[in-house]
């Protein structure tokens, strides 16, 4: 009996990929351990090798094949007790690209496609982009770019302009960094400005900072900042205070940054949304962007900084692709929300991932009647209460949205500048969708349940809108 | 086979330079071999040998003199801030280096002032007056007054000049270890020939981050210097109850890094052991880890009455091994006159007095500097 080979999942992130190219032909003996092909995910080219002996049937999908869906059968291995005399024919020609849904829809009936989870919902395919920042001219030329180009092309663009830039972490240099955001860097910056560290957060984070105080500009990537615990120390206590405690003498110019918050069924202790702790802590900046343009000017705006800076990215909006306007040197003012979507019925406010959340529920929630304007707060500190309650004074109706727990979170604080600053404009009590309060799940299922999702915003905008 | 050949790695000079050579007998195996080469070229005791050998720092009259008057300030500042704190006018931690003197005297007084990086923990006052930097502004932030160098929002364990790259007064146990090799890193990467010393004390030297720093430095070639001032106490723990290992030159063995067993109740051995510390780092050979064996006269802080040791064991440090003593009597012994020691006392003293002055007479700061330094630009 033929077994169906299935384009592989080789990341908990990755839903398609390429099929680089074929190391095996049809009619070719593999046993196991032979590598088969070589795929490209949006991060890396990763060997897929065989599990069972056989010869090489069918090869399905044709090397070069961009988009094949994770589960998409590639190829067939006929067994050894499989007829040998007569192998399937070496297709004429290679398939075409065409053909991969009439295949991902074979692996969805046979049952192999990944199971769905929270985080899927955590980024809707279908999410409307932002509306085009105020801060962008008109006629500005936009280049599609992923968050992730946008990040590393923030960071190479500043280190051309200022020598004093490094860029230290884990697997920042030679591997490209653990989701490709240093990719190039290496090259163009060579091993003095670009820097892998052992795997010692407290320490490098230590040297980061030391290394700020001494008039150097580091930019400090955490893998992800579940692991930025171990240096939280200096980010708070070294990095945000000094300036504070010697009475202006001594700056601390830093950006640590990295991937925050929910993944993709990665657990408890690498999903942790970590914006509330640091926007707590005076003398810091925290910033969490959503779109590529943001994440670009920001960044940028972030480096160039005199003040420490923690830079949360998210992992899950790496990959996604959004307008970045073609300027020479984009800048964003930190410190300032945007409308990502104006409207005049209710306001939600969110950021980093919420925002594609938030967008996609008043999508739907516009079918109803019910037109949402949607704050990204891009920066968390210092907050842009202004355009909070600017939006509040506006609508009458706010909801706020964040992947993260709800105790003592950004969400909190909103709801608190809310009552504080903004209670005659109320006409309902302000709501917040958070994810659920508990470590975050491993099972699909149960992960689904505790993260946040366009449903439940578009519910809790209807609760505060009485519909 | 690897003992034998470790004798004569511990006899290889200083020069790292000096290429080990496997004896001819391990050539066949290339793992044993490579290790062996591994261990000469290490020459981890070498630092010690050339300390060893040549002990004492060769001070002109001038600047023992120097390094009198210096230890004399820091003796008497430091006596000065306890009698403050007992009237009230220094609040919360108060930690004061009478009886370690020598070892900032003795190590700063090797580096360029200005040039070279100085960091340490909260126990700053004394590393602060060895660099230069005016006791009148010490001593009015240790009182929290406006004029005081961190305008009074620091405190004593809270200072900072980077004018003279003193870099601070810090108050989380081991942060300036690695926040030190940041500081060397620095010096490194701009190529400018400084070096940092990042002094912390035997407790510190337990703390975790420690070790990754040494990790890094040693990876990295980075100039600088770690200083363990033992002064046999963590606060209340003694040295033996809270250190496997009590040796603590020995600490940086895992990371590659030479260690030197100091004295450092001896300002001239301290001051010849830091200028062989100093040209193995500047030569780009990377870090050093230095133990200073010290003794602090006093408490950990101000309200530690210190009961966790005997008074015999203080009186025998300072009737016996007083490093200002010590400098004293050999200054009389060349020849030095009373009168010219009297005078420099005198005008310490004067100094001092002043600096109190300074520091009880300068208004608060103003209620507006609450808000201010939180952040530097404006968002």
């Amino acid at each position: 009996m033929a077994i169906e080979l299935k384009m592989p999942a080789l990341s908990p992130t990755m839903e398609e990929g390429t099929l680089a190219k074929w190391l095996v032909k049809v009619g070719d003996e593999v046993k196991s351990g032979d590598i088969l092909a070589e795929i490209e995910t949006d991060k890396a080219t990763m060997e897929f090798e065989a599990v069972d002996e056989g010869i090489i049937g069918d090869i399905l999908i044709a090397e070069g094949t961009e988009g094949v869906k994770v589960g998409t059968v590639i190829a067939t291995i006929t067994s050894d007790d499989d007829d040998k005399a007569s192998p399937a024919p070496a297709p004429t020609a290679p398939p075409a690209k065409a053909e991969a849904p009439a295949t991902e829809q074979k692996a969805a009936e046979s049952g192999a496609v990944k199971a769905p989870t929270g985080t899927d919902a955590l980024v809707p395919a279908s999410a409307p982009a932002p509306a085009a920042s105020t801060e962008i001219p008109e006629g500005t030329a936009m280049v599609g770019t992923t968050v992730r180009e946008a990040l590393r092309d923030a960071m190479a663009e500043e280190m051309r302009a200022d020598d004093r830039i490094f860029v230290m972490g884990e697997e920042v240099a030679e591997y490209q960094g653990a989701y490709k955001v240093t990719q190039g860097l290496l090259a163009e910056f060579g091993p003095r400005r670009v820097i892998d560290t052992p795997i010692t957060e407290y320490g490098f984070a230590g040297i980061g900072a030391g290394a700020a105080m001494g008039g150097l500009r580091p930019v400090i990537e955490f893998m992800t900042f579940n692991f930025a615990l171990q240096a939280i120390d200096h980010i708070i206590n070294s990095a945000a205070k000094t300036n504070y405690m010697s009475g202006g003498q001594m700056r601390c110019p830093i950006v640590f940054r990295g991937p925050n918050g929910a993944a993709s069924r990665v657990g408890a202790q690498h999903s942790h949304n970590y914006a509330g702790w640091y926007a707590s802590v005076p003398g810091l900046i925290v910033i969490a962007p959503y779109d590529a343009a943001d994440a670009k000017g920001l960044l940028k705006a972030a480096i160039r900084s005199e003040d420490p800076v923690v830079f949360l990215e998210n992992e899950l909006v790496y990959g996604k692709t959004f307008d970045v306007p073609q300027t020479d040197d984009f800048v964003l003012p930190i410190g300032k929300a945007r409308i990502v979507r104006p409207g005049t019925d209710v306001t939600i406010v969110t950021y980093s991932i919420g925002v594609g959340l938030a967008l996609e529920a008043a999508q739907k929630l516009a079918d109803e009647g019910i037109d949402a304007e949607i704050v990204d707060l891009r920066t968390l500190r210092p907050l842009d209460k202004q355009a909070v309650l600017a939006s509040l004074a506006k609508t009458n109706r706010l909801v706020v949205v964040e992947e993260g727990f709800p105790v003592c979170s950004i969400a909190s604080e909103i709801i608190t500048i809310c009552m504080e600053e903004g209670f005659d404009h109320l006409d309902a009590p302000v709501l917040r969708v958070c994810n659920e309060d508990v470590p975050l799940p491993y099972a699909a299922n149960l992960e689904k349940l505790a993260l946040i999702d366009a449903k439940r915003v578009a519910d809790a905008v209807r609760k505060v809108c009485y519909r | 086979m690897a003992r034998s050949a470790r004798p004569s790695a511990a006899k290889s000079p200083v020069k790292t330079t000096a290429r080990a050579k496997a004896p001819a007998a391990a050539v066949d195996d290339p793992t044993i071999s490579s290790s062996l080469a591994d261990e000469a070229a290490f020459a981890l005791r070498s630092l010690q040998q050339a300390h060893a050998n040549n002990k004492r720092y060769d001070a002109s009259d001038e600047e023992l003199l120097t390094f009198y008057e210096q230890m004399v300030l820091i003796r008497r500042f430091e006596e000065k801030a306890g009698q403050l704190y007992g009237l009230g006018l220094i609040g919360g931690f108060c930690h004061l280096y009478i009886g370690q003197e020598a070892v900032a005297v003795g190590l700063q007084s090797a580096l360029k002032e200005g040039h070279d990086s100085v960091i340490t923990g909260y126990r700053d006052h004394g590393h602060m007056l060895a660099y230069g930097i005016d006791p009148n502004v010490i001593m009015a932030e240790l009182t929290g007054r406006g004029a005081g160098i961190s305008h009074g929002k620091g405190g004593s364990m809270h200072m900072f000049s980077t004018e003279h790259k003193f870099f601070g007064g810090h108050g989380i146990v081991g942060a300036q270890v690695s926040l030190g090799a940041g500081l060397a890193f620095g010096h490194k990467y701009r190529d400018d020939g400084g070096v940092c010393m990042a002094y912390f004390g035997d407790g510190a030297a337990n703390q975790g981050q420690v070790y990754e720093a040494m990790n890094m430095a040693s990876l990295w070639k980075l100039p600088i210097i770690f200083v363990i001032e033992n002064n046999g106490y963590a606060m209340g723990t003694a040295v033996k109850r809270g250190s496997a290992e009590t040796h603590f030159y020995r600490r940086g063995t895992g990371f590659r890094i030479p260690g030197m067993d100091v004295n450092g109740m001896d300002v001239l051995e301290v001051r010849q052991a830091a200028e062989v510390a100093l040209e193995y780092v500047r030569a780009g050979n990377g870090p050093v880890l230095m133990e200073l064996k010290t003794y602090r006269y006093r408490g950990h802080s101000m309200s530690d009455p210190a009961k966790y040791r005997t008074r015999e064991e203080v009186q025998d440090m300072r009737d016996n091994h007083d490093p200002i003593e010590a400098a004293k009597v050999e200054l009389l012994k060349r020849g030095v006159t009373e009168d010219k020691i009297k005078e420099i006392d005198k005008r310490i003293r004067q100094t001092v007095a002043e600096s109190a002055d300074f520091a009880e007479s300068s208004p608060e700061p103003d209620a507006a500097e609450l808000y201010t330094d939180v952040l530097v630009g404006t968002y």
